[in-house]
């Protein structure tokens, strides 16, 4: 009886205790590749102060994107996300290894079908519904322009 | 500005969308596929609904780097679209102002997985 209580309370207490870690990896690795793209775009700003910033935020992600690019070919993003979880997965930097982890995974199954097809596995439902969900804000601005006017 | 103070608000601000996204994933076993299409669409609809920008000044890149911010980026694209040029603009603003993170993805993945080898999986 006292043994099946134990258990009872063990399985109720275990995944909490490990929620909360995970809540707290999450938010240092999430805040933390924030605080990467901080201080990529500060850094760009102070070499290029003429720029618009919209144009530094661009350089920006695609730095990210590269650094995330060959975090991932050398498989230290892997554990990156093994300790971060939605951390690592929330940010374009994750975009970005949803892309490039299954592209690498499917590489021996060749080119055009292996790797290029495989690339959008994860990111194809994003970049549809992105695209799509942009238009129809889009065609609701253009019929209601004063409802979207800044 | 406090350079401390602005790094801490991305911090923060960052953070709290990928605690946000972890309790989602504890709570409810959604893949990170689903979790990507959510953020992205909350990001979407909070910049429709003019949210987007007051979170995007206090947490700068902290907003823009995740995933929500690449969603507001389309919608905010798309909106000037339309206002500018109709029609056209309604249906390319969104990809051009997110085309530098779209073609980033796209080329560096490629160029990446062809000059990486395959590891299995342990």
């Amino acid at each position: 009886m006292e043994n099946k209580e134990y258990l009872k309370t063990v399985r109720k207490e275990m995944p909490k205790s490990k929620h909360a870690l995970t809540m707290v990896r999450a938010f240092l690795t999430g805040g933390l590749i924030c605080v990467i793209g901080q201080a990529i775009f500060d850094t760009l700003k102070y070499f290029m102060p003429l720029v618009v910033e919209e144009m530094i935020h661009q350089y920006t992600i695609t730095i990210l994107i590269l650094i995330t690019g060959i975090l991932t070919g050398i498989g230290v993003y892997d554990k990156i996300g093994k300790f971060g979880g939605a951390g690592s997965i929330i940010s374009i930097t994750g975009f970005a290894n949803s892309v490039v982890a299954p592209a690498i995974e499917h590489k021996r199954e060749g080119y055009i079908l292996g790797l290029c097809a495989n690339m959008f596995t994860i990111a194809g439902p994003v970049i549809v519904l992105g695209i799509a969900a942009s238009v129809i804000v889009g065609i609701l601005a253009m019929i209601f322009p004063g409802l979207f006017l800044r | 500005m406090n350079i401390f103070l602005l790094y801490l608000q991305v911090f923060v601000v960052g953070g709290t969308f990928c605690l946000i996204g972890q309790i989602l994933i504890n709570t409810t076993k959604l893949t990170s596929a689903r979790i990507l299409v959510i953020f992205l669409l909350l990001g979407v609809v909070l910049e429709a609904a003019r949210l987007y920008q007051p979170i995007k000044e206090f947490g700068q890149a902290g907003a823009t780097v995740p995933i929500i911010g690449f969603g507001a980026n389309l919608a905010r694209g798309a909106i000037k679209g339309a206002l500018e040029r109709g029609f056209i603009g309604a249906m390319t603003g969104g990809v051009q102002s997110a085309a530098a993170g779209l073609a980033g993805v796209i080329a560096i993945g490629f160029a990446v997985a062809v000059f990486s080898k395959a590891r299995t999986k342990k």
